[in-house]
């Protein structure tokens, strides 16, 4: 598990060091809101991804999302849709567009853009309350994005 | 009332398999002899609801019974404070409180119309901003802070003389426009998590945000004592911390956005009973 973690890791950086990624506003969304390429140009690692769905600080999915198979990690949130068995009935395409802008999927969704750094009303310096300065970040980064679409493809019933 | 308990951890079991804990079925009666409405219909400006909720149904059975009798609610301590204060002389005029006023519980049903138009000033006025306008036009005495120690202290003794008294603050007339600034407000979207009032606590109200249980998000009840800071909140601070929460840049307490949320809000709160000092997580 260790070794794995720490492979993520190491690809997340190399992936934000070169720059490599997509621009949030260069991401091509299909008409039903799907993304077919891969934000990183990298493929994802599903254990990087686990640790994102749980983490507070980073994606914080179950915040929202009920996922069975995440149970030891505490307090499921009721607001979105139970995640049990996405990877079986939504592609890698859409989940990408769905957590890249789910609004490009879900008109009016309550759910935040994870890639989206353009286009806030007031955007905030994180969580001070004070303006943002300079260009906001994208609440995850392209290979992060990926790593969380390669654990959703694992949660088949 | 024990059976009353025992009924909402059995609902709770059934509920939720996580931390929510609430009984969203309990009543309110405050020291066996207040009681409070906690749910009622919702006010006909209020579109999207047809019940609403004081936010005490949604905290857990123990942060319920903390507020069931004044001996156990933290928030009855800063009463007292407040009480000192009420009887005490400031300012260049020579007067306090009680000697306009007389006894606090002569203020009884004041806290349930505000924010209320004032006429002289020619605006609206938070409850707040009234006592700082005493405290200036009549007294001859500085400003307290807005949502300092002071004001809020003062806050909770004025809702706690109002306690079981239906909030009832008007719409139409002078306030319509910050009424409507304010319900405008109430609809947009903040930060970069672009999220409305709305999208929390219409559409999700009763649902689990991760371990916290979403509510209506009705004031009727400040001040709050929290027990995540274990002190009095106003109402505008929590907003702040609402927008903070959405990584937006917030408003600051006191401003005319704030003024004109916090009348919106209090109205869609309009026959819940003016609850304050509360307790909340």
């Amino acid at each position: 598990m260790k070794q794995i973690l720490s492979a993520g890791v190491a690809i997340a950086i190399a992936t934000v060091g070169f720059a490599e990624g997509m621009m949030p506003d260069d991401v091509v969304y299909s008409e039903y809101g799907e993304v077919e390429a891969s934000l990183s140009g990298q493929p994802g690692d599903a254990a990087a991804g686990l640790e994102i769905m749980v983490s507070r600080g980073k994606g914080n999915c179950i915040a929202c999302h009920q996922v069975t198979a995440l149970e030891e990690y505490p307090f499921h949130g009721e607001v979105g849709p139970s995640l049990d068995g996405v990877g079986e009935y939504r592609t890698a395409a859409e989940l990408r567009g769905i957590i890249a802008n789910a609004k490009m999927t879900y008109e009016g969704t309550i759910m935040p853009a994870f890639y989206r750094a353009s286009g806030f009303n007031r955007p905030g310096n994180a969580f001070t309350g004070k303006a943002a300065e300079g260009e906001l970040s994208p609440l995850l980064t392209a290979q992060e994005i990926e790593d969380v679409v390669a654990y959703l493809q694992t949660l088949k019933d | 009332m024990k059976s009353l308990f025992k009924g909402g951890i059995a609902a709770v079991a059934i509920l939720s398999a996580f931390a929510a804990n609430a009984d969203e079925e309990a009543d309110l009666v405050i020291n066996e002899e207040i009681e409070i409405t906690v749910r009622t219909d919702a006010p006909a400006h209020v579109e999207n609801l047809s019940t609403i909720y004081s936010g005490w149904v949604f905290r857990s059975t123990e942060t319920q019974a903390l507020q069931m009798d004044d001996f156990e609610n933290p928030g009855m301590i800063f009463v007292d404070d407040a009480i000192a204060a009420w009887n005490t002389v400031e300012g260049t005029e020579g007067q306090s409180c009680a000697a306009c006023h007389g006894a606090p519980e002569e203020m009884a049903g004041v806290r349930a119309v505000y924010p209320k138009w004032n006429d002289e000033a020619e605006e609206v006025r938070t409850i707040a901003m009234q006592v700082n306008g005493c405290r200036t036009e009549q007294m001859g005495a500085d400003e307290w802070k807005y949502d300092g120690n002071e004001m809020l202290n003062m806050e909770a003794l004025l809702a706690s003389v109002s306690r079981g008294i239906p909030v009832n603050v008007a719409i139409d007339g002078p306030v319509q426009a910050m009424w409507e600034k304010g319900r405008e407000l109430y609809y947009t979207r903040f930060g970069q998590l672009d999220l409305s009032c709305a999208n929390c606590h219409e559409d999700n109200y009763g649902n689990n945000i991760r371990a916290d249980h979403l509510s209506q998000g009705q004031i009727n009840a400040f001040p709050t004592y929290r027990l995540k800071n274990a002190k009095l909140n106003g109402v505008q601070g929590r907003f702040r911390g609402c927008i903070r929460d959405t990584r937006a840049e917030t408003f600051a307490v006191g401003s005319e956005e704030f003024i004109a949320l916090e009348l919106y809000v209090a109205s869609r709160g309009n026959g819940l009973s003016v609850e304050g000092p509360s307790v909340r997580n």
